[in-house]
């Protein structure tokens, strides 16, 4: 009887491997996505990869790509740049995905960059801002505008519209996404003739600003630019207030739910970002209520920005007609059309060219806060 | 604003600051005199009172009787956790070579903040710590807010109950004894084993207090909240001389003040640098401290 126990052993571990290696061609086309679903902008990541985990039930429910199930695989790189690179690792090394959304910070993206041209994977960051994202290769690109742009844009709104001669600058030294966004704010707010009267910096993780906002407030600016995270800027506006500054603060895209994290210290405030859920446009409107039908919750920008870095994804692979990385990098760089956040069409470099909006943070009811639009302005 | 009111807004800035690295030496230095263990867990009670102030304030609003209740809450839970740790985790290493309990307080360090971290009710987010006034007091030119004035108002009132209790109790004397020489106080009948839970207790007590007030004054609190507290506390306890109660609120302000006048007169990004340059220094030249004695051996 031995044999024929040993014969039957061995049939299942060839039966075994047979089925695990026709899983790697399997019946699904693996993308991955890298996003801070836990740590200090937990509000953003969590929120992308819900708009993501939406795009890819849309897309299989019209019946995937290229016949098959798109199977998303996600992973937390908890905003720490040595967690995204772990995290590409997995994913390319082990599960082998076609192409990778991510990561949210630039400074977790920068840290993949690299890695990603090398090994030829399609890498979208539906939202990494710093200038130099795209300069690794062809492989990379981003759905949202660049901080060249970005920088710029406030600078603009902060001599047309809010009419400041004297700005201040106040920064993170150690998160790329602050500093390019300082160095194309103050260039800009110069070349149009505006002053910077001071700036100055802290590192990720400080709790305590009032030295540095005590010099800030000798210099009398007439607006105080905050190039950073939500989380960091709720506790910079408070200490601004109390040393008793009543001046408008101005800040970028990462201000995205400040609403929901800060009080009265930023009432009357503005911030540039990526889409307003309240606008007048048809795909935003059919998006908002899609999203808020499913998770309850308004959606915020980066929301937004990870859904159309999906479907820019999903139809490229589509249209490539393939799951060969240069064929859907090559279909990648042809989009061309209208999504939730804009036109999106990019240029040689894999950056689109698109419009920022302004919004306002005004008081609701019930002594909370939420954004007006206050204009847009075009590239 | 020329430089004179600038230097008085930073010192007032320097000494709200300080007085929470005063409270959370303190502690480095009750545990370090009476067992020569540096506690690094520290920091991370630091975080626990933080947490305990942020539950009952969210569930009983704020208001001056329930900012009374987060204190008390905060105090006793961690004089528990204190008084936990030490019959656990340190006291059966007490005859052990001193880099066993080192090397273990880094360890409950680890196990706190990871702890913390994964249990879903604290877990790895961000959180608001409910405001405990948005009043802003302006005189002479000096801004200060409300919560940096009760910062350090109760910060000195806790200080002088330790002062107090050190000085002028039975308890204290033991505690003092069990510092100076462990086995002649055993010898004396005092029970070692009380007196070391109590110091414990009481140091962890006021680093719960030192949680809630630094969540006051910085009101965000996560796991990892205490790691840089706890580091800057303990550099201001060797500062102030490791052993010595007056020393550590010395070296506590002293830290607070250096560092937020290198903020305002020279980089922010030197402050670090000048107040671990600080710690180099004291070491070198003056090992035992500013107000620190040094203990030589009795043969």
């Amino acid at each position: 009887m031995k044999p024929n126990r040993v014969f039957t052993a061995m049939m299942m571990v060839v039966l075994l491997a047979v089925s695990a290696g026709g899983c790697g061609r399997g019946r699904t086309i693996k993308i991955g996505a890298i996003q801070p679903i836990s740590g200090q902008i937990a509000a953003y990541g969590s929120q992308t990869r819900d708009a993501i985990q939406m795009a890819v039930a849309e897309i299989n429910a019209r019946g995937g790509v290229l016949g098959k199930r798109l199977e998303l695989i996600v992973e937390d790189d908890e905003a720490n740049p040595e967690k995204t690179m772990n995290a590409f690792i997995k994913l390319t090394a082990k599960d082998k995905v076609v192409g990778i959304i991510g990561a949210l910070t630039s400074k977790c993206s920068l840290a993949i960059t690299e890695d990603a041209q090398a090994k030829k994977v399609v890498l979208i960051s539906p939202s990494s801002t710093n200038d130099t994202l795209t300069a690794a290769g062809d492989y990379i690109f981003r759905a949202c505008y660049r901080d060249s742009f970005q920088g710029g844009v406030c600078a603009r709104f902060a001599v047309e519209t809010l009419k400041a001669k004297r700005a201040a600058v106040f920064f993170d030294i150690s998160n790329d996404y602050s500093k390019g966004l300082m160095q194309n704010f103050k260039a800009k707010f110069a070349t149009l003739g505006g002053q910077i009267v001071s700036t100055e910096s802290y590192n990720s993780g400080d709790k305590d600003f009032n030295a540095q906002l005590t010099k800030i407030k000798a210099k009398r600016p007439d607006v105080l630019f905050l190039p950073d995270y939500y989380s960091t800027v709720s506790m910079i506006a408070k200490q601004v207030r109390s040393q008793g500054m009543t001046l408008p603060l101005l800040g970028s895209d990462g201000w995205d739910e400040i609403t929901n994290n800060a009080g009265a210290e930023v009432a009357g405030c503005y911030y540039s970002n990526h889409y307003s859920p309240d606008a007048n446009d048809p795909e935003v409107h059919n998006f908002v209520s899609k999203y808020r039908a499913r998770y309850r919750i308004t959606p915020n920008a980066l929301a937004a920005l990870g859904y159309d870095a999906t479907y820019i994804l999903a139809e490229a692979i589509q249209s490539a007609g393939t799951t060969a990385p240069e064929r859907i990098r090559a279909a990648v760089s042809r989009t061309n059309r209208k999504f939730v956040t804009g036109q999106i069409k990019f240029d040689g470099q894999g950056n689109p060219v698109k419009s920022a909006i302004m919004l306002k943070i005004v008081p609701n009811l019930a002594a909370k806060l939420r954004t007006e639009y206050a204009g847009t302005v075009n590239p | 604003m020329d430089f004179w009111p600038q230097f008085w807004q930073q010192i007032a800035n320097g000494l709200a600051l300080g007085s929470i690295y005063a409270l959370l030496a303190l502690g480095y230095t009750m545990v370090y005199g009476i067992i020569k263990l540096i506690n690094f867990a520290h920091g991370d009670i630091l975080m626990l009172g933080a947490f305990g102030g942020y539950f009952v304030l969210r569930r009983f609003g704020v208001g001056p009787a329930s900012a009374v209740g987060a204190f008390l809450t905060a105090m006793l839970l961690c004089a528990g956790i204190g008084a936990i740790l030490e019959r656990f985790c340190y006291r059966p290493l007490r005859r052990a070579p001193r880099i066993n309990a080192l090397i273990t307080a880094i360890g409950v360090s680890l196990f706190l903040e990871n702890g913390a971290r994964i249990l879903p009710w604290l877990g790895p987010d961000y959180r608001e710590f409910p405001a405990l006034s948005k009043v802003n007091l302006e005189f002479w030119g000096i801004n200060i807010s409300v919560v940096q004035l009760l910062v350090f108002i109760v910060s000195v009132l806790l200080m002088a109950s330790l002062n107090w209790i050190v000085n002028h109790t039975k308890i204290g004397l033991a505690m003092r004894a069990v510092s100076f020489d462990r086995d002649a106080a055993a010898l004396m009948g005092i029970n070692i084993d009380r007196v070391i839970s109590v110091t414990f207790a009481l140091g962890a007590a006021l680093g719960g207090a030192a949680g809630i007030l630094y969540a006051a004054d910085y009101p965000q609190i996560e796991p990892y909240m205490g790691v840089v507290p706890g580091l800057k506390a303990f550099i201001a306890a060797v500062f102030g001389g490791i052993g010595s109660v007056p020393g550590a609120m010395a070296g506590g302000f002293m830290m607070g003040v250096v560092e937020t006048l290198t903020k305002g007169f020279l980089s922010s990004q030197l402050a670090d640098a000048i107040a671990f340059g600080i710690l180099i220094v004291i070491l070198m030249v003056k090992p035992a401290g500013i107000m620190g004695k040094n203990n030589s051996e009795k043969v």
